[in-house]
Formats: structure tokens, C-alpha cells, sequence
């Protein structure tokens, strides 16, 4: 399931459907949240701002989620991907997966945030106190 | 015509976010789209020299030498930073 949206989401009732919807076949549920760091390269995170390119998001993220299920055997997979004003502790993404055993369950997990983070058209712009500045890079 | 965007600081750096253009009829490809765009005065040569460009062609990632045809919509923008 793909959502890119601008309110936030609630991690425990997310996972909780995932569990559900694998219909008593996963045995292991594994999840990633992005959250809105308060400081960033020495200046303090006031807001952020996520841009991206609707259409092409979706696509991206469907594509990254074909892939996972061709490399894993997966009863569920979550993304759910935040766009527009964001404060510092915010939710920005939430990537889970289900499976049958842990071990699969990490492995996916671990694929899917790495593929969004380069292969996904997301943009994030910071405001501090000295300005807005767009994001150059991604930290590993 | 074919369907231009910019994405993220780029496009604040060009003051464009979406355009249509007939196809230039020197234009097969990427590289050679972005040459032709590289020809408008202004930031455009600057702009669009940046090595760590991405473009999607019809909303794929693709390289330099990729195919534009007429219809396509070409986007060009910085690295992602998503996630």
C-alpha cells in the first residue's frame, strides 16, 4: 500500500492493519520511521518543507515495492511518504513490511528506505533561523 | 510540443516550474534537449551544467542518450533527498 500525503499517520494503527491483512501468515512485522531532525549541518531545523513530483512518486514507489516482492516473500508491504510543512519530530515516512520470518522481514525493510531515499522524487527544503536552504545531500 | 518541469531548487533557480515547447527539430535526446536549453540566455547554461542533474523522461530516471520524441514530458531536477 502507497500513500503520499500531507497529515500524518499513526505508526500503531498502520501496523496493526498490516498484521490484520496478512491474515494470520506473518510472522514478523519490521518497520522504519523517518522523523524531522531539530538540527541539521549546525543550524536549527525551525520547518521543513517536502516537495515532489506527483505522478512520478507514485510511480517510483510502486516500482520499489514490485522489487521487494520479487526479492522477498512478503504477506504485506507499507510506504507512506509525507509531503508540504513538516516540524521538527514529525513523521516524514513510514516503511513496513510483513513476513512469514524476521530475517526476510529486516531485509526488505532495510531495501525499501534505501531505494526511496535515491530513487524517489522527493525534495526537502529547511528553514532556520538564517534562512531556507534546500537539502544537498541524503545521510546514509 | 513537449512538456517541460523543474523540480526543487532548480526550478527556483530557473523561475520556471512547467512549460510547453514545440520540439526543436535539432533535439533527439537528453543531451541534446538540454543543449538546446543550455542556449536560452540567462541561468539556463549554469543551471543545467550541474553534473548531478537527474532527468526522467514520462516520469522514468533515464540517461543522456535516452530517445525525446514529441508528446514526452521531460523533468529535470537535483538529487532526491526523500525519506
Amino acid at each position: 500500500m502507497i500513500r503520499v500525503q500531507q497529515e500524518d499517520f499513526d505508526p500503531g494503527e498502520e501496523l496493526d492493519r498490516l498484521r490484520d491483512e496478512a491474515g494470520g501468515q506473518a510472522g514478523a512485522v519490521v518497520s522504519f520511521i523517518g522523523l524531522v531532525r531539530d538540527f541539521n549541518d549546525g543550524e536549527r531545523i525551525e520547518e521543513m518543507s517536502l516537495e515532489h513530483y506527483p505522478g512520478m512518486t507514485e510511480k517510483a514507489l510502486a516500482a520499489i515495492e514490485t522489487q521487494a516482492r520479487e526479492r522477498w516473500k512478503l504477506n504485506g508491504v507499507i510506504i507512506i511518504h509525507r509531503i508540504g510543512p513538516l516540524r521538527p519530530n514529525d513523521h516524514i515516512v513510514l516503511v513496513a513490511v510483513a513476513s512469514s520470518h524476521r530475517r526476510a522481514a529486516f531485509q526488505a525493510c532495510e531495501f525499501l528506505i534505501d531505494t526511496l531515499k535515491t530513487g524517489a522524487p522527493f525534495w526537502k527544503k529547511e528553514i532556520t533561523a538564517a534562512g531556507t536552504r534546500w537539502v544537498d545531500t541524503n545521510n546514509p | 510540443m513537449i512538456r517541460l518541469r523543474y523540480f526543487a531548487s532548480l526550478r527556483e533557480r530557473l523561475g520556471v516550474a512547467d512549460e510547453w515547447i514545440p520540439l526543436p527539430e535539432t533535439v533527439s535526446d537528453v543531451a541534446g534537449l538540454k543543449h538546446w536549453l543550455q542556449g536560452r540566455t540567462g541561468p539556463w547554461s549554469e543551471a543545467l551544467s550541474d553534473q548531478r542533474l537527474q532527468v526522467a523522461v514520462n516520469q522514468e530516471l533515464v540517461k543522456a542518450d535516452t530517445p525525446v520524441r514529441d508528446g514526452d514530458e521531460v523533468a529535470w531536477f537535483p538529487p532526491v533527498t526523500g525519506g
